[in-house]
């Protein structure tokens, strides 16, 4: 009795560090995993969306914050490539991660972004595609799979060579 | 008399009242050793990211909007979700980080004094039945008797 209380007890210690290493060992996702599409508040107001709602469409999702620096570098080159090929089959969606809901408004204001902005106040998107930081694009195809990724900023000429070859020919 | 009083009462209200005003005031400082940069993962206190520079700035303009801590906090949690407090909140699930600890802690110590009451009964039954006879045995008890005697006064 008192050995299966002391095996139980182990057993429970080895339990608790094997979900705090798989919790917090989070790897993020890869090429060819479906990328997470968690309900968010839109940083606008108005409601939840989520990347579910662009099944059937091409989505570069971008994740920034107001206080990042590259984050400012990229922001025209992410809105021009939006101009150019959003539409029916492509739109990137921004996602404000750990940011001020003030500061993130004021910075879409100040870059003229027209692409969908949702708001990750708690790092949880961030935290379920494994960001290592701000910024990182993720390109999702129209079933929800990821098909590429960058660790980091973009400018027009890589998303020009990188990411216009996935979509569909012109703008849709 | 009565006027004196009067008087009195004022200048007691006009000492008093900007000192309670100014202990309920929120204070930066305060703030920081409770909340967290949830970029850097240390209190705000000790962060000096630019996100963290971001959070103390909208504090500040919060202290001078009149609210209270409580408020500040409430601001930060709808901001940045809960994991932005350094302390869990007391309640919900987060009342577990309170609960659960004085809960083993009460468990361990009932476990423990069980554990001592029977180690204790068990080496007690022990001795009185197992306990060897002390002293000497026979012949040498007798003798020694005799030496007691001898020099007793």
């Amino acid at each position: 009795m008192r050995s299966s209380i002391a095996v139980l007890a182990v057993l429970a210690v080895v339990g608790l560090l094997v979900f705090g290493l798989v919790s917090k060992g989070s790897s993020g996702v890869e090429v060819g995993d479906p990328a997470p599409s968690s309900p968010l508040p839109r940083l606008e107001g108005g409601g939840d969306g989520s990347l579910a709602d662009y099944k059937g469409k091409w989505v570069l999702v971008n994740f920034w914050a107001s206080w990042c620096v590259p984050c400012k570098d990229e922001a025209p080159a992410l809105e021009k490539f939006q101009r150019q090929h959003g539409g029916p089959g492509f739109t990137v969606v921004g996602i404000d991660s750990r940011d001020l809901s003030g500061d993130g408004s004021e910075f879409v204001r100040r870059y003229g972004l027209s692409y969908p902005q949702l708001r990750d106040g708690d790092g949880g998107a961030a935290h379920d595609f494994g960001t290592t930081g701000v910024p990182e694009n993720y390109l999702v195809d129209p079933t929800g799979k990821v098909q590429w990724l960058l660790r980091g900023p973009v400018d027009e000429q890589y998303l020009r060579d990188e990411v216009a070859p996935f979509l569909p020919e012109g703008k849709s | 008399m009565r006027r004196r009083l009067v008087l009195l009462a004022l200048v007691a209200l006009t000492v008093l009242a900007p000192a309670a005003a100014a202990e309920q005031r929120a204070s930066l400082i305060e703030i920081e050793k409770q909340v967290m940069c949830p970029v850097c993962g240390t209190l705000l206190q000790l962060a000096e990211s630019p996100q963290a520079l971001r959070e103390k700035a909208f504090i500040r303009r919060l202290i001078a909007a009149g609210k209270t801590e409580a408020q500040i906090k409430d601001a930060l949690v709808a901001e940045y979700g809960d994991e932005v407090l350094a302390l869990p909140q007391g309640s919900g699930f987060s009342l577990s980080a309170y609960v659960v600890p004085i809960v083993a802690f009460a468990a361990a110590a009932v476990a423990l004094a069980l554990g001592v009451m029977r180690w204790r009964r068990a080496s007690n039954g022990k001795s009185e039945k197992d306990a060897p006879d002390i002293g000497p045995q026979g012949e040498d008890a007798d003798r020694l008797d005799a030496d007691l005697a001898r020099y007793d006064l």
